[in-house]
């Protein structure tokens, strides 16, 4: 896994609540056996007009976002189904960390197990950063993981919650896998204990 | 170590005379725990892991490029359902991306030896109506699979929940997880449905009532009389769409009506195994006492068949109600939420649904598949035909079901009304397998989400109940079943 510790980036807004899976990587893009590509089918339904050409009022077609690795989202970012080609798209397309109000279980279990980070922040602190995409599409912010801390302009600072043990793997880019796999001996004691 | 200690008393449900009251939840979670740490999540065991071609194909390419085994593999059961055509029982007619992701899932259990219901196999279906349909799924287990509507399984007192890819790769190389404690919700339906009204009604407006994020970080715990007097395909169906609710899972304790549909299914308990089984399982319904972090109740008595309106699961009302205003909405959020799926179903503010005409009714889907969705449907549409230029689809949830309803003579009742009857599958559901809406369609659906898109591009979903999906099939418009019920 990519690790995360620091990022300097602009702010991609997408002003929605509930934005749902199926809005992220539609179904129909799921036929795939591996990881790859699947940044084509991201937010499919809203970036592509029903030509297929580009809708140019998209903030992920506009110029001024190309390369930015911030996604600012709504309420509830991520709800629906279990799909993990959910954050792939998003991190096939370049997004690191998506800042939300809030967001669905599993969708955030499988973003932070791909190096992408979901940040929660107030209410307050959410619409202040609407608002600055609004009246400054070209600024950066910085996210430092190990203070916990976002930094925006005019020096401001939100620090943001996170456990441990996923900001440990994140800093350090550890496969969560491995860690599982030294229970080993104490998942093959269970099972002994439990007379399968 | 909780194991040891485990080992010396013997099962788990003897260390809760010892302790306080404990929710059906706390139980089964207690009961999973492997290792604890104070920095780490819980190491959680999984008891029965459930794949399907969509979610698992990374998993099983992550094995192989760590060298890593499948630990148990007699505990990992597979399917094939979300992109299988279901125009014949061959998937010769499946596109050549679905192909390969079929003979990709094919590969990988036969590589790692895993039980697949293929093609060929009369038990094959959905993976949440095959799972109890066999008897794997069982009161107290943990069960996981790549697939959010895995908190079906919960219907039986199960700790139920969907994961990730990554997720299903960590527990095919070590039957565990790691897993954070949840939350507990208990969500109680009191009072007695009325005539017409049904589970899935019930779930329709509880998500109504709470929100699709009211459940998030918990797991809802199903109470109260009209629970308890469901039968089991409706309370796979309440807990069913308790993800729609942001729930991790949904729960009811196992009662009678969980052991009469359980015994003698080929993978349940046998002989004195059942009764030893059935023993431990009545000590799981939480312990008089026991306290929830959270509690809702509904009144079911006058509840009618529920339908919504909008881009989510919670834009759902009664089918009497109109349509919320925009002045209603609680929050700019809210309204221009509101206005944004009103706009895709191009439907107005204020107005009635009920009347609305149809193109296309669905019947199938984890949701309401089972043998008594089809029976309630077929009530509805014996003797009748289908209105004109509607198109109705059939989908029964498992090869099972599909030839228990024909020999019941379901499929002449759905043929002979002007419906198509369909081999097993997910269908139109999430339209992975060509069964889908066209650009601007209005379905009344069975299935549990309504998402933009989500039965085809620019499709238009209303979600409601078999009987109600019934009836509207047969005038061409939304309609209230009760007004075709004897």
């Amino acid at each position: 896994m990519r690790s995360f510790t620091k990022l300097t980036s602009k702010i991609i807004p997408l002003p929605y609540t509930d934005v749902d899976t199926d809005q992220i990587i539609p179904a129909r893009y799921l036929k795939v056996v591996n990881k790859d590509g699947l940044a084509e089918g991201l937010f499919d339904s809203w970036r592509k007009l029903e030509d297929g050409s580009l809708n140019r009022d998209f903030p992920l077609n506009q110029d001024e976002y190309q390369g930015a690795e911030i996604l600012l989202a709504g309420d509830n970012f991520g709800c629906g189904s279990s799909r993990e080609h959910a954050p792939w798209a998003l991190i096939g397309w370049g997004i690191r960390a998506i800042i939300s109000t809030s967001f669905a279980d599993i969708f955030r279990n499988n973003s932070l197990k791909n190096g992408l980070l979901p940040i929660v922040v107030d209410e307050e602190t959410h619409t202040s950063l609407f608002d600055l995409t609004e009246e400054a599409p070209a600024v950066t912010i910085d996210i430092d993981l190990a203070s916990q801390t976002l930094f925006l302009p005019g020096g401001e600072r939100v620090s943001f919650e996170i456990d441990t043990f996923s900001k440990t793997c994140l800093l350090e880019g550890i496969d969560q896998l491995g860690y599982l796999l030294k229970h080993e001996a104490e998942i093959a004691a269970y099972e002994a204990a439990r007379d399968f | 170590m909780g194991c040891l200690g485990i080992k010396k008393i013997g099962w788990f449900v003897r260390m809760n005379q010892f302790s306080h009251p404990k929710t059906l939840y706390e139980k089964v979670w207690e009961s999973h725990i492997v290792a604890e740490s104070d920095d780490a999540p819980s190491v959680l065991y999984i008891d029965l892991h459930l794949i399907h071609e969509v979610t698992s194909p990374q998993a099983f390419s992550g094995l192989r490029e760590k060298g890593l085994k499948v630990h148990r593999p007699e505990r990992t059961i597979a399917t094939m359902d979300h992109s299988t055509p279901t125009i014949s029982l061959s998937f010769d007619s499946a596109d050549e991306m679905a192909v390969i992701q079929l003979e990709q899932i094919t590969k990988n259990c036969a590589d790692f030896g895993i039980t697949l219901y293929d093609a060929e196999s009369d038990g094959r279906g959905i993976v949440h109506v095959i799972g109890p349909e066999q008897g794997f799924t069982q009161p107290g287990k943990t069960i996981v699979c790549g697939d959010s509507h895995t908190s079906t399984h919960g219907a039986f007192g199960a700790l139920a929940f969907g994961i990730g890819t990554s997720e299903v790769e960590h527990v095919l190389a070590t039957q565990s997880l790691l897993q954070s404690k949840s939350k507990t919700y208990e969500v109680r339906f009191e009072g007695e449905l009325p005539f017409g009204v049904t589970a899935k009604d019930m779930v329709l407006a509880l998500i109504a009532k709470i929100g699709i994020g009211g459940g998030t970080g918990h797991v809802f715990e199903y109470t109260g009389d009209a629970v308890k007097a469901l039968d089991m395909d409706g309370r796979m169906t309440l807990c069913n769409m308790s993800i729609e609710a942001g729930a991790r899972a949904g729960m009811i304790a196992p009662d009678e009506t969980t052991f009469d549909y359980l015994k003698g299914r080929p993978y349940a308990p046998q002989g004195i195994n059942w009764d030893a089984a059935v023993e431990r399982w009545k000590q799981l319904p939480s312990d008089a006492g026991a306290v929830y972090d959270k509690t809702v109740t509904i009144d079911v008595s006058k509840l009618e068949p529920m339908v919504t309106y909008g881009t989510n699961p919670e834009m759902g009302i009664q089918i009497s109600e109109r349509i919320p205003s925009l002045k209603n909405m609680n929050s700019a959020a809210q309204q221009s939420s509101l206005e944004k799926a009103l706009s895709y179903m191009d439907l107005k503010p204020a107005s009635a649904l009920k009347g609305h005409p149809v193109d296309v009714v669905f019947i199938g889907s984890c949701t309401n598949s089972r043998m008594s969705d089809l029976r309630a449907a077929a009530s509805i549409l014996k003797g009748r035909k289908v209105a004109a230029g509607l198109r109705l689809l059939v989908v029964p949830g498992s090869e099972s079901i599909r030839k228990r309803a024909e020999a019941e003579g379901i499929d002449k009742i759905v043929r002979d009304a002007g419906g198509e009857w369909r081999f097993a599958g997910c269908s139109m559901c999430l339209a992975m397998n060509g069964d889908e809406l066209e650009p601007g369609q209005y379905a009344v659906s069975t299935s549990n989400r309504n998402f933009e898109g989500r039965q085809g591009k620019g499709g238009r979903t209303i979600l409601a109940s078999p009987l109600t999906a019934a009836a509207s099939a047969i005038t061409g418009k939304v309609t209230d079943p009760r007004e075709l019920m004897q």
